[in-house]
């Protein structure tokens, strides 16, 4: 009566950026949560956003961004006549908040909670070297602390500019999924922290389905610049454990808009530094004949 | 609301699932303006005007709710003859005594009833010695009438057709008649377009099958004028029938954890648990003249002395007995006004000698904060209870005063302690939410090396009082020493048992059992009760606020959650929600409705009404208390049993409001030539100038707000560096157009100047800010959050410097949203310096001591 | 989990349009956006002296073994032992600034847990453990002339796996999210051969006899033709992305690397018979390799930290994949 019993599903997230207030209270109980040093105070200029990315120390992290674009038929109440600074403008260089141009006295205010993708495709778990970083049971990436040796490998490697070395250790940090909450059943920190249910855990199938008609009535009412982003098992991952519902393009948020896990290419990448080898052995050989 | 109610707001966000819209009105556009559906960007301080706007657009549109209107609100009563409106008299009501800064309602009472006894036994000549007055009558009564209703007795005149000139609903439409949407823009700056859009989506959502649910919190209250913003909301949701039904009401978002129960039990100077006045001297001297003054004969307010009495046997126990009063003399009594702005004159005045800081931290949090700093340097001793070193605990070493070299470390004579204090997760006990809902909570870990709960510090520091008390003779020490100081405790640091607080304020019967509901008080001293409006918190001995079935498992009204007081009910004046003849208004909203056949009051909800009383009871003559109400008096605790659109007493600034200018504003008054609130509380202090109504000198208008990141003045959060991180520093919010106006700079340094001070903050130029146009002229707005000061992690100035001591009337808070100023580029001036920049600020705008000071 | 909360923002109020617009515009993404100019992906962590270091000298390490095999077995001594310590000289280096990027010794070994050949850096770590041992016995047998038979099984053995060691940094580079890295991975290899390879042919110069040199003059030739032809083609291949390698510290590392390259290469043609000619061409090369190594990880460093090079070339990949951008991405 031996029977394999099936893993547990696929788990992940979908975050309905529509629906973030921007509170930051995600960022503050994975912050608790997972006992991470804090950050540096830093006043940024970008909008309300003063943890700018995710890194090593943030591993949820709410963008804020202001544009001169319509919510739909919202009434947003400003009047404004001027031009504005675009919104790839760093802060630092820019006169005001940056914004994306667009019709004065438009104005909307998108806020949206990153994290750790958990691709399907992970290149940071491909490359990791020492095995660090592995699947777990729950479909997830996860990096064990105690084996990562700090290589910094797996940084550069995630399309999505996620995972990050910690300064103080030199070893690379991102979100588990609350891998020691999920185990026991509980929801990760930061979902459970979400008042507008903005951050939704589950498996990841029924996120999928309810992800795609929450798409269909946005779209059916007028909401027309909602999309999916990382729900697509045929993209460059081969589709994201945590995908979004987004207002804009990806990359307004800072997102890739079409990431590839490049350990994709790795067997072309092989077979050319094969044939270089080689070609330098040849070359080898060719240099040390003996003219006769 | 998403900024600093986020997890509340997620029943906003619920009921947009379910199709609701949503309108914020705020003068910036905030995390809650993105996600509403409209954002009504108007001029801090003008909300009466436009709020008057949407009651004129009902009146002239006809477009109330005429059946509620006519059996719920008292719109067909009669006004007294000798009133005399805004309309009549510029801009004031009738009774204005300009000596004493007061109005004298009388005028303003309904045809037939008696004239209240707001003041009880008025006792001239202690008035006279005190200087203070009638404001002193005043001011101390006021919150109770908010609760309970000022009294009004007699037959009152009514006209069910509305058509009498002086009937209530005749007097709002000529009152209101001025408030057009012109006036709208020009006041507020609010376009008609959008105001109309507005006014049609509130009503469209009014009626019978709607309601609309208005929610606002402190950018309401914060005006000389914030009482009357929340009448105007009230008289609006009357009119609409949006009270006492599901989806309906005015929600008052409060503060701090459980600041609601702050003030059932209160924290406040003037009153006693459950909104019980506190006695003044001489005035109230027995207890039978107190009750005869300050209950009402009609309505729940007419049992006064079950709850007192009630209240006593449950502090004086067996020493409070039927011979002695029920130890009513016990009590102290109110010598003047005694709010914190006061006792902060009568520090500096060295009349206030000892201060307790306890969970508070003024130094940064109360506006003016130099006052409040020049107030504790003049006291003997200060005992501050906080978890860090707040600015309340070390201004004598650095604070800004000590940058100025106004005051000496070295010359200080405050003796101050600093005593740690248990954080809520160190203890248990109650926290009673915005909706009055009790939740329990339980010590999670021990608390840290020396801290310890307030519970703990009190307790004990009564033990050791009547300890050294003990055997003392001189009656003036029985209060103390007759105290039931008796809770059990436990533990090594001996903790007392929070749970017994609850029970003792929960009150039990003549054998110890304890009560499941206030209606079961008594005033022969057979029962106690700590605060009647809990009674029942621990019926059945079960700590009720300590239940936690989920939403899922019962109905929608989900009564197993917790307890909320009144006797566990989760809308007030639900009676209002079913017709006169208790058919629900309409099946969706459907709450509570008459069960002819069990002759019962039925419904998801508790009923806010006396559970057996029929549509078509008629009370017999003479009935007092809750008998002497009709069975369509829905709004229980109110003396005639209606909403008031019209308040014939208990509002001390008038029966109806009006719209009047912030006391610094930039604009003079289009509406009436009374500029601001004419008996607005104002502080006469050289450490508190004010500016000039409509002086060029401080041009713009800025208003103070909170970050969902910060918490009031910070003690709990800059020093938190998860928190500190998320909103580093200090900033000021401005129009890209303001900016270019006055060359600042994103990310640089501005100062903000006011006649008080001038403080420094980062720029953040942004466009959620927008210039307004206010009567053809362009005002800009700076937001200034007042979470900084140079304590903690994260530091700065604070707001609170700029901000002027200058009150309601009613609840003597302080405003603080809205207030004009001057801004600046670069850093402010350090030392000495800085005082010499603002006297010259307070030169080139004439100011003089008594600038502000007009009516 | 509570029921999701599908509140819809905007849609009720039915805001009167200017030029009554209804529905949203699709507006045209006309020009590029990023999230305040910040970077998408990470910049990789590692130090520039150790990496790009390491880079150079495994390339240099590893074709030095190619040489001194085929020196060895064409009886050129002096070049073979030179190619032979130069190779176990270059380990050892490796290892150094391996080590000092991680941070500590110990750290190595935990590259060793597994053998993943998803990881370039793991396949390498394998590689180098057994590259390492025996480009270092070569060295040694050569030097002290002990146990040549060894020596020779060594030589062989460096001389096989030396060359892996060269092109497998390019391997681990380019499977990166760094796009002046990833966008090159087809070429990157041969820059890499021919760097290595120029690099040893520089160094056999500058150690061999004009007698002795021939291998490395045509090693140095061979190698640096490869090297600049690579480099040409991924430069073309990058198109925008190429952008990095022409500008800031990478544009001149590289420009100074192409320069020496050409320079090293004519010196060692036309100055054949010259010892200092060639060991000054010797050294050019040498340097040219190292510039190179350099730039390309200057480049990859400042590709990495600029948005436009990763969200250009998506964004277009995307556009010519569904004209719109809008609907599901
Ligand atoms: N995160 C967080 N949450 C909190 C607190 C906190 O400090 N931080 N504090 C708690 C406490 S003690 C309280 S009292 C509540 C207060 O809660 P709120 O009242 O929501 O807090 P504020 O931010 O002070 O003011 C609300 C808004 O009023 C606007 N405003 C200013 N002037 C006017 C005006 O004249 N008219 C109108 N219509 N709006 C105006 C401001 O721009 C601001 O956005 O929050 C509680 N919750
Ligand atoms: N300009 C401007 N001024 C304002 C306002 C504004 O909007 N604008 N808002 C006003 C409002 S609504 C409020 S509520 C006040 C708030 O002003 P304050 O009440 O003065 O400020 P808080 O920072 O809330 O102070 C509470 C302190 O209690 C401590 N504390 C927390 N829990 C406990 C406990 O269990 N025991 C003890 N002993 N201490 C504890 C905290 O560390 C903190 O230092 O500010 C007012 N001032
Ligand atoms: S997002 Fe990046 S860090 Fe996360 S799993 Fe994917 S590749 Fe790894
Ligand atoms: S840094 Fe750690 S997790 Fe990342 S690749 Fe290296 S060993 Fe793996
Ligand atoms: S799942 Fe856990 S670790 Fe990941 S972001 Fe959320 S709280 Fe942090
Ligand atoms: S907790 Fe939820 S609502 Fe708040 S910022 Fe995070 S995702 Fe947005
Ligand atoms: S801090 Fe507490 S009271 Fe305030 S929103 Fe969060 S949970 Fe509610
Ligand atoms: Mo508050």
């Amino acid at each position: 009566m031996s029977q394999v019993s099936p893993g547990p599903p696929r788990m992940g997230f979908f975050t309905d950026t529509s629906v973030c207030i921007g509170c930051k209270a995600c960022e503050v109980a994975c912050k608790e949560w997972n006992a991470i040093p804090e950050d540096g105070l830093n006043l940024t200029g970008m909008s309300l956003d003063n943890t700018e990315k995710l890194d090593a120390n943030t591993w949820r992290h709410v963008a804020f961004i202001e544009q001169r674009k319509p919510l739909a038929f919202q009434e947003p109440g400003v009047r404004h006549t001027g031009p504005v600074p675009d919104l790839a403008t760093p802060p630092a260089e820019a006169p005001m908040t940056p914004m994306t141009p667009g019709e004065p006295g438009d104005l909307r205010w998108l806020m949206a909670s990153d994290v750790c993708k958990h691709c399907t495709h992970a290149a940071c778990l491909d490359v990791c070297p020492t095995g660090a970083l592995f699947r777990t049971e729950f479909d997830t990436v996860v990096v064990q602390a105690d084996v990562c040796n700090g290589c910094g490998y797996c940084i550069p490697a995630c399309p999505y500019g996620v995972i990050d070395q910690r300064k103080e250790d030199g070893r690379a940090w991102k979100c588990t999924m609350c891998y020691d909450r999920i185990g026991d059943g509980l929801q990760p920190a930061c979902a459970k922290a979400c008042p507008t249910e903005s951050i939704q855990y589950g498996p990841l199938d029924e996120l999928r389905e309810r992800a795609s008609e929450r798409l269909d009535t946005m779209h059916a009412a007028g909401v027309t610049d909602a999309r999916l982003y990382g729900d697509d098992p045929n993209d460059g991952v081969g589709g994201t454990g945590a995908f979004f519902l987004l207002l804009d393009e990806p990359e307004v948020y800072g997102l890739p808009p079409d990431p590839v896990a490049t350990t994709r290419d790795l067997p072309a990448m092989w077979r050319h530094a094969a044939l270089a080898a080689a070609g330098l052995v040849g070359a080898g050989v060719i240099a040390c004949l003996r003219s006769s | 609301m998403a900024e600093c109610h986020p997890v509340g707001f997620q029943w906003v966000m619920e009921a947009k699932a379910r199709g609701a819209t949503l309108i914020h009105v705020d003068p910036r556009f905030t995390r809650t303006s993105a996600l509403a559906d409209v954002h009504v960007s108007l001029r801090a301080g003008s909300d009466i005007a436009f709020l008057g706007g949407l009651v004129n657009h009902v009146l002239q549109n006809e477009a109330d709710f005429r059946e509620y209107v006519l059996a719920y609100t008292n719109a067909a009563a009669i006004v007294r003859e000798d009133f005399r409106d805004t309309e009549d008299l510029d801009g004031v009501f009738s009774g204005l005594d300009t000596e004493h800064r007061t109005y004298d309602p009388a005028t303003w009472q309904y045809e037939g009833a008696d004239v209240p006894s707001v003041a009880g036994e008025g006792d001239e000549e202690f008035e006279e010695r005190t200087q203070a007055g009638a404001t002193i009558r005043e001011a101390a009564r006021v919150e109770a009438h908010g609760s309970g209703g000022a009294g009004v007795s007699g037959d009152i005149h009514t006209d069910e057709t509305l058509r009498h000139p002086r009937c209530v609903y005749q007097i709002l439409k000529r009152h209101f008649a001025r408030y057009t949407p012109d006036m709208v823009e020009q006041v507020c700056g609010v376009p008609p377009d959008t105001f109309r859009q507005v006014c049609e989506l509130v009503t469209a959502n009014s009626g019978r099958e709607r309601t609309t649910a208005f929610a606002y919190a402190v950018g309401w209250t914060q005006h000389t004028v914030g009482v009357q913003y929340i009448r105007t909301a009230s008289i609006l949701q009357s009119l609409l029938g949006n009270i006492g039904r599901p989806g309906g009401g005015i929600l008052a978002l409060r503060g701090h954890a459980s600041i609601q129960g702050s003030t059932d039990i209160p924290t406040l100077f003037n009153l006693l648990p459950g909104y019980i006045p506190m006695p003044h001297a001489h005035a109230d001297q027995t207890l039978e003249s107190f009750i005869e003054a300050e209950g009402t004969v009609k309505g729940y307010w007419g049992n006064m002395r079950s709850y007192l009495v009630s209240l006593l046997k449950a502090w004086w126990g067996e020493s409070a007995t039927a011979d002695n009063d029920y130890a009513f003399d016990y009590l102290p009594r109110l010598t003047g006004d005694h709010s914190t702005n006061e006792t902060v004159l009568a520090q500096m005045e060295g009349t206030c000698k000892g201060y307790f800081l306890m969970g508070e931290n003024p130094a940064v949090g109360s506006t003016n904060a130099k006052m409040q700093r020049l107030g504790m340097a003049a006291l003997d001793w200060l005992v501050v209870r906080d978890f860090a070193l707040i600015e309340s605990a070390t201004w004598w070493k650095d604070g800004p005063e000590i940058e100025t070299r106004e005051l000496r470390t070295e010359e200080n004579g405050t003796e101050v302690f600093f005593l740690p204090a248990a954080s809520h997760t160190e203890k248990s006990g109650s926290f009673t939410n915005t909706q009055r809902l009790l939740q329990w909570h339980r010590e999670a870990v021990r608390p840290q090396g020396e801290a310890r709960s307030d519970l703990w510090f009190t307790y004990h520091l009564g033990r050791r009082i009547r300890e050294k008390l003990a055997g003392s003779t001189d009656d003036m020490d029985r209060p103390i020493l007759d105290l039931t100081w008796d809770y059990p405790v436990h533990g090594d640091i001996l903790e007392p048992d929070a749970e017994a607080v609850l029970v003792e304020i929960n009150g039990h019967d003549a054998r110890g059992a304890p009560l499941s509901a206030y209606t079961e008080l008594k005033g022969d001293g057979s029962t106690t009760c700590g605060c009647w409006i809990y009674c029942g918190v621990y019926a059945d001995g079960v700590n009720q606020a300590d239940r936690r079935k989920p939403h899922t498992e019962q109905d929608w009204v989900a009564k197993e959650w917790g307890w909320a007081w009144p006797a566990n009910r989760r809308i007030l004046y639900n009676r209002a929600s079913a017709d006169p003849d208790g058919r629900p208004w309409s099946e969706r909203k459907a709450l509570l409705w008459w069960d002819p056949e069990h002759r019962r009051w039925s419904g998801p909800d508790v009923p806010d009404f006396q559970p057996d009383k029929p549509p078509d009871f008629r009370p017999a003559e003479g009935a007092r208390g809750p008998d002497a109400l009709r069975g369509t008096d829905a709004f229980v605790m109110q003396a005639d049993g209606k909403a008031w659109l019209y308040a014939p007493a208990g509002v001390v600034d008038g029966p109806l409001p009006a719209h009047y200018e912030p006391h610094e504003s930039p604009f003079t008054n289009p509406l009436y030539s009374q500029q601001s609130n004419p008996i607005r509380q104002v502080v006469k202090h050289p450490v508190n100038r004010y500016q000039p109504p409509g002086s060029p000198v401080f041009p713009y208008v800025t208003t103070t707000y909170r970050l969902t990141e910060h918490h009031t003045a910070g003690g709990m959060s800059r020093w938190v560096p998860y928190l500190a991180e998320l909103m580093p520093e200090f900033f000021c919010e401005v129009s890209p157009e303001l900016a270019a106006e006055r060359g600042l700079e994103h990310l640089g340094w501005a100062t903000i100047v006011s006649a008080r001070t001038a403080v420094e903050a980062r720029v953040l130029v942004t466009e959620r800010m927008t210039p307004l146009t206010v009567q053809g002229r362009t005002l800009h707005q700076i937001g200034l959050p007042y979470h900084w000061g140079p304590n903690g992690y994260s530091t700065g100035d604070a707001a609170n410097e700029l901000a002027p001591v200058v009150l309601d009337p009613n609840t003597h808070i302080q405003e603080s949203k809205a207030m004009a100023c001057d801004i600046r580029p670069g850093r402010r001036p350090r030392g000495p310096a800085l005082l010499e920049f603002v006297r010259d600020y307070r030169r080139r705008a004439g100011i003089t001591d008594e600038t502000g000071m007009e009516m | 989990m509570g029921r999701p909360r599908d509140a819809l923002t905007g849609v009720a109020a039915g805001r009167r349009r200017r030029r009554g617009r209804g529905e949203q515009p699709v507006v045209p993404d006309a020009q590029f956006t990023s999230y305040y100019g910040r970077p998408v992906v990470k910049r990789p962590v590692w130090r520039t002296l150790d990496i790009a270091g390491y880079l150079f000298v495994g390339g240099l390490a590893g074709s030095s073994s190619v040489l001194a095999a085929g020196a060895h077995f064409t009886d050129r001594p002096t070049l073979a032992r030179a190619g032979k310590i130069t190779a176990a000289g270059g380990v050892v280096v490796a290892a150094v600034l391996l080590v000092h990027d991680l941070g500590r010794p110990e750290r190595f070994v935990n590259m060793l847990r597994v053998f993943k050949p998803t990881s370039p850096m793991s396949v390498g770590s394998w590689l180098l453990s057994g590259y390492g041992p025996a480009a270092g016995l070569a060295a040694v047998s050569a030097v002290t002339g002990r146990l040549p038979r060894l020596g020779t099984l060594a030589t062989v053995g460096a001389g096989l796996i030396g060359p892996t060691i060269t092109t497998y940094t390019a391997a681990l580079i380019s499977d990166t999210a760094v796009p002046a890295w990833h966008g090159g991975h087809r070429e990157m290899p041969y820059v890499f051969a021919g760097s290595g390879a120029s690099a040893a042919g520089g160094l056999g110069l500058l150690a061999a006899p004009v007698w002795e040199n021939t291998p490395a003059r045509r090693m140095a030739l061979m190698g640096g033709i490869v090297e600049l032809a690579a480099y040409r083609l991924m430069e073309h291949r990058l198109g925008m992305v190429a952008e990095p390698y022409r500008t800031g510290t990478a544009g001149w590392l590289v420009r100074a690397s192409e320069a020496l390259t050409v320079a090293g290469l004519a010196g060692a043609v036309l100055g054949r018979r010259n010892r200092l000619v060639c060991a000054v061409s010797g050294g050019a090369l040498v340097s040219a390799s190292a510039f190179m190594r350099f730039g390309i990880f200057k480049a990859g460093v400042a590709s990495a930290e600029d948005p436009k090079y990763t969200v250009g070339p998506q964004r277009e990949r995307l556009n010519a994949r569904d004209g719109s951008g809008i609907g599901r991405v």
